[in-house]
This record gives structure tokens, C-alpha cells and sequence, in this order.
């Protein structure tokens, strides 16, 4: 028999639904400075990544459910490579990728059983910080333009707070590598080179700007006093 | 409801091949499609073809290299066309037979090979490459039947061997590694000659890359269709060599210092 469910109801219950799930995985920060774009993430695993590369000048991040947002990001390949295939490479832009990403949650949010319990974040690096730009995308479908940085998760406003006072676009990656390990670490913790993923989008790289940081060079940018 | 991103029921799926995302999303994108259906006699158009184009092994890695001229029957198509390809960081296309297609072809491998790289975390092994090379030259078969072959030479560092491969291709798709060098296009059989005279198995970079310039020579000395180095408008082989660091370019200052170095005084006695 069915029973009315006001439509209200329904969009916080869903908007619920897909917190709750988001808020179990662990947070992420994304920061344009002097040399990049830096995305630091807590993960355990080694080999199944928040952070890949989606284009030469494009990443891709995810938090939440992984099996959703990998599918996200293969989307989001999928969708680069086409256009750069057949318009040009430098046709492909950040924007319309998170508009695409924004349009399909939305329509998922809405339309099928049960909301994805994921946030995203499309970043393109420039050729100065002013051109660099941060695309958050909410389960919902939400698109955010962020200046600066930005943090994903459960936890986001929680870490954007104890960033705010400590970062400034001038630092370089290797400062902002340990001030987001620190802020994700919260202030009683710490967390180290095989609990992080870290990945630059170097501005000084010819065509693919993407680059992962870890092992020895990981540690040794952790262990270096700022 | 249609989503803006590329979606694909069960079963259809391209997984991480890019060629069948093109085929499933945009066929009309994918090299020779017009031409599949164009008469099958021999089409009278004079097609822009390139020519001579060689890879050869050293003990750190590859040697590849290519003249500049493309012709059209009997003219002169273009003096600057590049032959020569970076495949990815670690390997190298060098591509003979019709230009137009092959130059599409070349576009769909590097994309083929950094798409896969992207979807699965990790990139192809060499022999990988290779056969993906080979399948892209046999969907090229009907085009190839008309007059439009594609017949490529394909070189890289393989990590897991450690050493530099050399493959050639057939317009069957017919994959051949060779053992330590391979030319190819209408001057490749006199620039075989020379390497095949003059190769050795602990050549230095620097022996191999001149024994390429020399072999393009001898191409050019004998062949109409295969460019000599042009003093007079600085222009120049293509040279790139592919080791366990990456695929680096030459860059012209250095190929026309070598260019000179080995072309003066050439003059006699040495057959060239």
C-alpha cells in the first residue's frame, strides 16, 4: 500500500543518508601554492587511491564510498580523453568536468534509490595561483568554486578551521605537504608517510602536471622541520 | 534520465581500452572511418606519403630517427613533416606509408596508452604496446587495401628486461621484434644496408645516433623520395633516443653540429 512521504522529508532523509556515509571515511585537504596544486589525504591502503590524475593540468579527489567515486573518476577519464581526442588537449578544462560530475550526482541524488555517499574535488592548476581552480562537488550535486584550499570529508569544517590561521597560497608543497598532515592528524595525533596520500599538480611540468609523492621523498618532506 | 558523463549498460563496458570507449561513443572519431566505405579500387588521389624512418638498438637503449620529406607522387609534400613520435615516456612510434592516416594512428596510440595508464594505475607493459600498435595497423587493413598503408616501427626501454626493443609491423597487423635494428618507407632498404654493414653490439649513444644520421644519408643519396639533411634552410633529421631515463628528442643545434661533423668530407672515397 503506498503512503505519503513529503517531498522535504524525503530530500533530508537522502541528504542524511549520504552524510552519515561520507562522515565514516576519512578527510582530505587540497591547497593551491607557489608550485602546485597539493592534495594530502588520510588513507591506509596503498594501492586504492583518493587522489589520481584525470588530465595534464586536471586531478581528481574523492572521499567517502570508494567503489562510487572510482567510478566517478573513470567517468571523468573517459569524458578528458574524448574531448581531447577530438578537439584539442588544451580544449579540456576543470569546469566542465565538475559540471558534468554536479549534473550526474544531482541526478542520482534525485532519481535512483539511494544518493551516493561521496564529495569530489576536480582541481586544475594554472600558471600562477590566481589561475588555479578548485571544483568541490557534494553528494547532492552541489558545485563549489574554492579559493585557496579546501577539505573533504566528514571532518571538513572541523580541519578547514585549524587551517584558516596556518596557510597562505605563498608556501611551497613541501610546507603544505606537513600542514595538511597536521591538520588531517587534528592536534593530539600524527600522522605518518604510510597513513598519507600525497599528490602535486606541479605548475612547472611540461603536459602532465600530476605527480605522486611518496616513499623516501615523502618521509623525507614530512621529517624536514618548516 | 541521460547522464553527461560516458555511461555504459553491463556488458559494454570499454574497461580501459580507448579505442573501444571510441567505438562505443563517437565511431565517426575513429581513424579511416570514413574510408572503410569508399569504392575498393585503387583511388587515383595522390595521398601524402612519408618516407624512410629507422630505430636501432644500443646496449642502453633505443636509437630512432627519421628524414623530413613527404611527397605526393612526384612532388615534394612538405620538407618539415616529423616521422618520429614520443609513444609515452618510454617508447617511440616512427611511422612510414600514408601520412594523413598515420599521423591519426599515432594520435589514437598515445592516447590508447595514457588512457590505460590512467584507468588502471599502471602503464603497459612494452610487449603491451607493441601488440596494441599491431591491432590499431590491422583495423587499418581496408584502408591499407585502398592505398592508404600504415606501416610503423615501434621502439622502447623495457623495464623488466632492461634494454632496448625494437618492433616492426606488417599492414596485416603482424608484429616482428627485431633483433637489433629495423628501417622502414621507400629509402629503408639502402639505410638497412649501411647499419647492417656498420652495427655493433657495444656501441656507444653517441656512435648510434651518428650511424642513424649516416644511414638517412645513404637513404637520401639513393632514394628520391627520402630528404637529405637541408643546409641551406637548417633543416634536419629527427633523431630521439629512448633509455632508461625516458624519451628525449635531439634538439636541433645538436643534430646539425653532428650533421655537419659527419657530412663534411664525406665527399671522397667513402662511397657516399
Amino acid at each position: 500500500m503506498p503512503f505519503y512521504v513529503p517531498p522535504e522529508q524525503m530530500m533530508k532523509d537522502r541528504a542524511d543518508y549520504a552524510r552519515k556515509g561520507i562522515a565514516r571515511g576519512r578527510s582530505l585537504v587540497a591547497c593551491s601554492v607557489s608550485d602546485g596544486i597539493v592534495l594530502v589525504a588520510e588513507n591506509a591502503f596503498r594501492t586504492l587511491y583518493k587522489i589520481s590524475e584525470i588530465y595534464d593540468r586536471i586531478a581528481f579527489a574523492g572521499v567517502g564510498k570508494y567503489n562510487e567515486f572510482e567510478m566517478l573518476r573513470v567517468a571523468g577519464v573517459r569524458q578528458a580523453d574524448l574531448k581531447g581526442y577530438s578537439f584539442a588537449r588544451e580544449d579540456v578544462n576543470a569546469r566542465a568536468l565538475a559540471n558534468a560530475y554536479g549534473q550526474t550526482l544531482g541526478q542520482v541524488f534525485t532519481h535512483e534509490m539511494k544518493p551516493y555517499e561521496v564529495e569530489i574535488l576536480v582541481a586544475q592548476v594554472g600558471e600562477t595561483v590566481d589561475d588555479d581552480e578548485l571544483y568541490h562537488i557534494l553528494y547532492d550535486g552541489t558545485v563549489m568554486d574554492e579559493e585557496g584550499s579546501t577539505v573533504l570529508g566528514g571532518q571538513a569544517e572541523e580541519i578547514a578551521r585549524a587551517m584558516e590561521s596556518r596557510f597562505s597560497t605563498d608556501m611551497d608543497s613541501a610546507a603544505a605537504i606537513r600542514l595538511g598532515a597536521a591538520v588531517l592528524a587534528g592536534p593530539d595525533t600524527l600522522l605518518t608517510a604510510d597513513q598519507l596520500e600525497v599528490a602535486l599538480l606541479d605548475r612547472t611540468r611540461a603536459r602532465r602536471a600530476f605527480r605522486r609523492i611518496n616513499g623516501d621523498e615523502l618521509v623525507a618532506i614530512l621529517d624536514a622541520s618548516s | 534520465m541521460e547522464s553527461p558523463l560516458p555511461t555504459f549498460g553491463p556488458g559494454l563496458d570499454p574497461g580501459s581500452s580507448f579505442v573501444d570507449l571510441l567505438r562505443q561513443v563517437a565511431p565517426h572519431d575513429l581513424p579511416g572511418a570514413s574510408l572503410t566505405g569508399a569504392a575498393s579500387a585503387v583511388v587515383p588521389v595522390e595521398v601524402t606519403h612519408g618516407t624512410t624512418v629507422l630505430a636501432i638498438r644500443f646496449e642502453q637503449g633505443v636509437v630512432m630517427a627519421g628524414d623530413r620529406r613527404a611527397t605526393a607522387g612526384y612532388t615534394i609534400a612538405s620538407r618539415r613533416i616529423e616521422k618520429v613520435f614520443p609513444a609515452d615516456d618510454f617508447s617511440g612510434v616512427a611511422i612510414a606509408g600514408a601520412a594523413g592516416p598515420a599521423v591519426e594512428m599515432v594520435k589514437l596510440f598515445q592516447v590508447q596508452l595514457e588512457h590505460y595508464e590512467k584507468i588502471e594505475g599502471e602503464v603497459l607493459s612494452l610487449e603491451g604496446k607493441a601488440n596494441q600498435l599491431g591491432q590499431m595497423v590491422r583495423s587499418n587493413l581496408p584502408a591499407a587495401m585502398q592505398g592508404f598503408a600504415v606501416v610503423p616501427l615501434f621502439a622502447g626501454y623495457d623495464h623488466r628486461r632492461n634494454r632496448g626493443r625494437v618492433f616492426s609491423y606488417d599492414v596485416t597487423g603482424g608484429k616482428y621484434e627485431e633483433a637489433d635494428f629495423q628501417t622502414n618507407g621507400s629509402g629503408g632498404v639502402h639505410a638497412r644496408n649501411w647499419i647492417k654493414a656498420t652495427w655493433q653490439e657495444d656501441m656507444s649513444r653517441e656512435d648510434t645516433v651518428d650511424l642513424a644520421l649516416r644511414a638517412l644519408f645513404a637513404a637520401a643519396d639513393e632514394d628520391t623520395a627520402t630528404g637529405g639533411p637541408d643546409l641551406i634552410r637548417r633543416i634536419y633529421p629527427l633523431v630521439a633516443v629512448i633509455d632508461a631515463t625516458g624519451y628525449t628528442a635531439l634538439d636541433d643545434a645538436t643534430i646539425a653540429e653532428r650533421s655537419e661533423a659527419l657530412y663534411g668530407g664525406r665527399e671522397e672515397g667513402s662511397g657516399l
